[in-house]
């Protein structure tokens, strides 16, 4: 607790002159624990800082990062949602099928966006209009759009001889491989979509109270649906880029991939009660999360200890923000 | 004077506390007696509320200590101020919705036989305690089907029966009917009579004269004054404590020319307003809505801006009809709304007072029907925090942290930088707000009533009502009761005409 002089003060709260450095700390300590981790795991783990090390982190996480963009708005407006691991499938396979019928690349991406549109559309549809709770709706999709990938796949893996299908998922641009390029262009996007757009800020301030937004006039349904749509989209691309990396739109890929998602939001200190979120967290925590990954598999660390370790630092991450919010609301 | 020899069950001796560069409370001293009421008054801010907290244990003091029954007692948690007998029933109540009266009184003390709860033994228990209380419920009705009012009761009853020796009430009223205040006020003197030491805040200046024993007057986190009668004291003294200066007259009145017809509503229902309701307001007009709670103004104006479902009749806004159930459309027709729950409907509390101020008028000046200015709105914020005189460190701060006024203010200035503000419906507006910042969001009211705006005022507060509208409306169960000339109403007639029939129309406010 500060010492005040005995003397009262003015009743508008003058702030004392150390706090700025404190919220400098609370506002970076996302970023200043990702610079610690990376420099001690620099220092520790053989292999680790090397530029072949540091790209295939950033290979690994670029699936998870660019849907943590759109996922963040979701969060933000206080939704959320679970389909996306099986878009990220049946756009897979979708794009695959498409390719092998017709023999373009191009159109078999584009089928693969408007069918996650679609999915997006209708979940953001009954989410805004029927206000059915997002959890439910999305949990419902998830299992619809699983077993629609199966179906249409008829539970094979689905490979493509087209060579263009390879480009984007293992290609380099400028040094590095497109599927990265693709997540940084999407935090860029969606970071300006954020901070920026009328469409970014109201999605905030629908997180913070719905209702008092819509009496304010803003057109929460519709910007509840974009929402979802968009998601639909970025997550259906991320599936093509994947069944590109894997060279085969493959039905049970991206299972648990919506739980890595929000997990990597929530580590950025997204918070799931709305409202609140930067665009930088959500790069620190999807950081994060690959780098942990990426340090465990080079320390040769078992998959079953991965999981508890994952696990834990997700705990730690929630706790760290509840303890940093208790302070705020004094 | 005539307890002054006798000591304090409760006292506060030099109570200071301290949070980051505010000083909350400083030198606080004074005592309550038992079987007393003892009043505390203050704007908002002035350090009640902390005090409070402190006296319930979720503050440790500073500086100085607490005295109960001439024990010092330091309290490490709530839990251990239960425990010393105290209970403070906040102004939002705690309770379990789903559970029953009964349940709710014995919350982890249900009596049970070999883990299975003794229904019938506990029905009785609760009755008979009820009873004893001169309550009457229903110990197997819901919490969240009975009234605000029973609710509270079902509180009080709770901190009695953990042998509560001291009371504290914060703004125990404040959404209560009538009926339902006089009901709590009975108890409060049944407990007085019992020998209970009890606290009472309430900013409603009639009550503390109705209820109070003693009083102390707050601002700026010192004690003031302290009153050890009521007994020739008047408002005015206290409101110039409380206010620091002499404010004569807090409504400040300003007549002012009407001029045509800008908003006329005809005949419209909807699901909680079952009766056609027609009404106007003319340019420059202030019309105050008057009526007891669960009268049904509020649900009309709702249904009037488009909040809720408008399931027949018509709004024209200079004679302009408004589509039905559409806020967006209504607000582009200049027809804008300060709803009765600041922090449920207006507020974003998250966000900062200036995404709260330009929200709406956002969409005016976008760059390319997409980016949102950041200049023009910085601007705007700043502007409407001068002209208001909306107190906040900047404009970032988040509007959860300002208090009730300067928040009610910020909602203000959302449709003041419309532009194109005609009509305007404030819904309680200045519910739990302290009497300096009621004062300047009046003269908000007259300022744009002398541009044109025609202004509806939905209060539940008489003398409010009374004193800024020129036009009273009453409404009593869902339907326009009466009409009043501002020169013609007067607390008796306008309160006789609120009450429904066959109600007893005596009693129900001295003075």
């Amino acid at each position: 607790m500060s010492q005040t002089s005995p003397t009262l003060s003015s009743p508008t709260p003058n702030t004392p002159q150390h706090s700025w450095l404190r919220s400098a700390i609370d506002d970076y300590s996302l970023a200043l624990i990702f610079i610690v981790l990376f420099a001690v795991l620099s220092g520790t783990v053989p292999y680790f800082f090397s530029w072949d090390n540091i790209v295939s982190v950033a290979l690994s996480v670029s699936q998870i990062g660019m849907v943590a963009c759109t996922m963040m708005f979701c969060l933000a407006s206080r939704d959320f949602d679970l389909s996306v691991g099986s878009t990220v499938a049946f756009a897979g396979v979708t794009c695959a099928m498409v390719a092998n019928a017709t023999g373009s690349v191009m159109l078999g991406m584009a089928a693969s966006l408007v069918a996650g549109a679609v999915i997006g559309f209708i979940n953001g549809a009954i989410i805004a209009k029927l206000k059915i709770n997002a959890l439910i709706t999305t949990l419902a999709m998830m299992e619809i759009v699983r077993g629609l990938a199966f179906l249409v796949s008829k539970g094979q893996a689905v490979g493509v001889s087209n060579e263009a299908f390879y480009v984007i998922g293992t290609n380099m641009l400028f040094g590095l491989p497109i599927p990265v390029w693709i997540t940084v262009a999407c935090f860029v996007v969606f970071g300006v979509m954020l901070n920026k757009t009328a469409y970014g800020r109201n999605t905030l301030a629908i997180g913070g109270n719905p209702e008092a937004v819509r009496l304010a006039g803003v057109a929460v349904d519709r910007t509840r649906i974009v929402i979802f749509l968009i998601q639909g989209v970025v997550a259906a691309f991320a599936g093509v880029i994947l069944a590109s990396r894997i060279t085969s739109g493959q039905p049970n890929a991206g299972e648990g991939f919506e739980l890595d998602v929000i997990s990597a939001c929530v580590l950025g200190g997204v918070s799931l009660a709305g409202g609140r979120d930067t665009i930088s967290g959500v790069l620190v925590g999807v950081l994060i999360m690959g780098t942990v990954q990426n340090a465990m598999n080079l320390m040769n660390i078992d998959t079953f200890y991965q999981y508890v370790v994952r696990g834990a630092i997700l705990l730690a991450a929630v706790l760290v923000d509840q303890l940093k919010n208790r302070r705020a609301t004094h | 004077m005539s307890t002054a020899d006798a000591t304090p069950y409760l006292q506060f001796e030099s109570i200071g506390k301290s949070f980051p560069g505010v000083r909350a409370l400083a030198d606080v001293s004074f005592g309550v007696h038992a079987g007393s009421v003892h009043g505390l008054l203050g704007e908002n801010g002035a350090g009640k509320s902390t005090t409070m907290k402190i006296l319930g244990g979720e503050y440790a003091p500073d500086e100085g200590r607490l005295i109960i029954g001439g024990q010092p007692r330091q309290f490490r948690s709530s839990a251990e101020a239960i425990a010393a007998g105290v209970a403070i029933i906040h102004q939002e109540l705690q309770y379990v919705p789903e559970l029953s009266v009964m349940e709710n009184l014995l919350l982890g003390r249900l009596p049970t036989r070999m883990g299975f709860v003794q229904r019938r033994q506990a029905l009785a228990w609760t009755r008979e305690k009820l009873d004893a209380l001169g309550v009457d419920l229903d110990p197997r009705a819901k919490m969240r089907n009975i009234s605000i009012g029973q609710r509270q009761m079902v509180e009080i009853c709770k901190a009695i029966l953990r042998d509560a020796r001291i009371l504290a009430l914060d703004e125990p009223t404040s959404s209560l009917s009538h009926r339902e205040t006089e009901v709590l006020f009975r108890l409060v003197r049944d407990l007085r009579a019992q020998g209970k030491a009890m606290i009472y805040i309430s900013h409603r200046l009639d009550e503390i004269f109705e209820l109070c024993d003693a009083a102390t007057v707050f601002r700026d986190g010192r004690k003031i004054a302290d009153f050890d009668t009521l007994e020739g004291v008047t408002r005015e003294t206290l409101v110039q404590r409380m206010v620091g200066r002499q404010l004569d007259d807090i409504f400040g009145y300003r007549p002012r020319e009407l001029g045509d017809v800008r908003m006329s509503v005809r005949g419209i229902t909807g699901h909680k307003v079952h009766e056609p309701v027609d009404f106007e307001v003319r340019s420059g007009e202030i019309v105050g809505f008057f009526g007891l709670v669960g009268a049904g103004r509020s649900e009309t104006m709702r249904v009037v801006y488009g909040a809720d479902k408008r399931l027949g009749g018509s709004v024209q806004i200079d004679g302009k009809a408004l589509p039905a159930t559409d806020v967006r459309a209504a607000i582009r027709a200049g027809l804008m709304f300060c709803p009765e729950d600041r922090k449920e409907d207006g507020i974003v509390g998250v966000r900062s007072v200036s995404e709260n101020i330009n929200i709406s008028a956002r969409r005016n000046h976008l760059r390319a029907g997409l980016f949102v200015d950041d200049a023009i709105e910085a601007k705007t914020a700043d502007d409407f925090i001068k002209r208001l005189s909306i107190r906040t460190p900047n404009r970032r701060q988040e509007i959860r942290l300002l208090s009730g006024g300067n928040q009610q203010k910020a909602i203000l200035a959302r449709w003041l930088a419309e532009g194109d503000l005609r009509v305007l419906i404030v819904d309680e507006p200045t519910r739990g707000i302290d009497v300096g910042a009621k004062n300047e969001i009046y003269n908000v009211l007259y300022a744009l009533a002398e541009r044109g705006v025609a202004i509806v005022m939905v209060s539940s507060e008489l003398p409010e009502v009374l004193g800024v509208s020129d036009r009273i409306v009453v409404m009593c169960n869902g339907r326009i009761a009466g009409q009043f000339a501002r020169d013609q109403a007067n607390e008796e007639n306008v309160l006789a005409c609120a009450l429904p029939e066959g109600a007893p129309k005596a009693n129900q406010r001295r003075n």
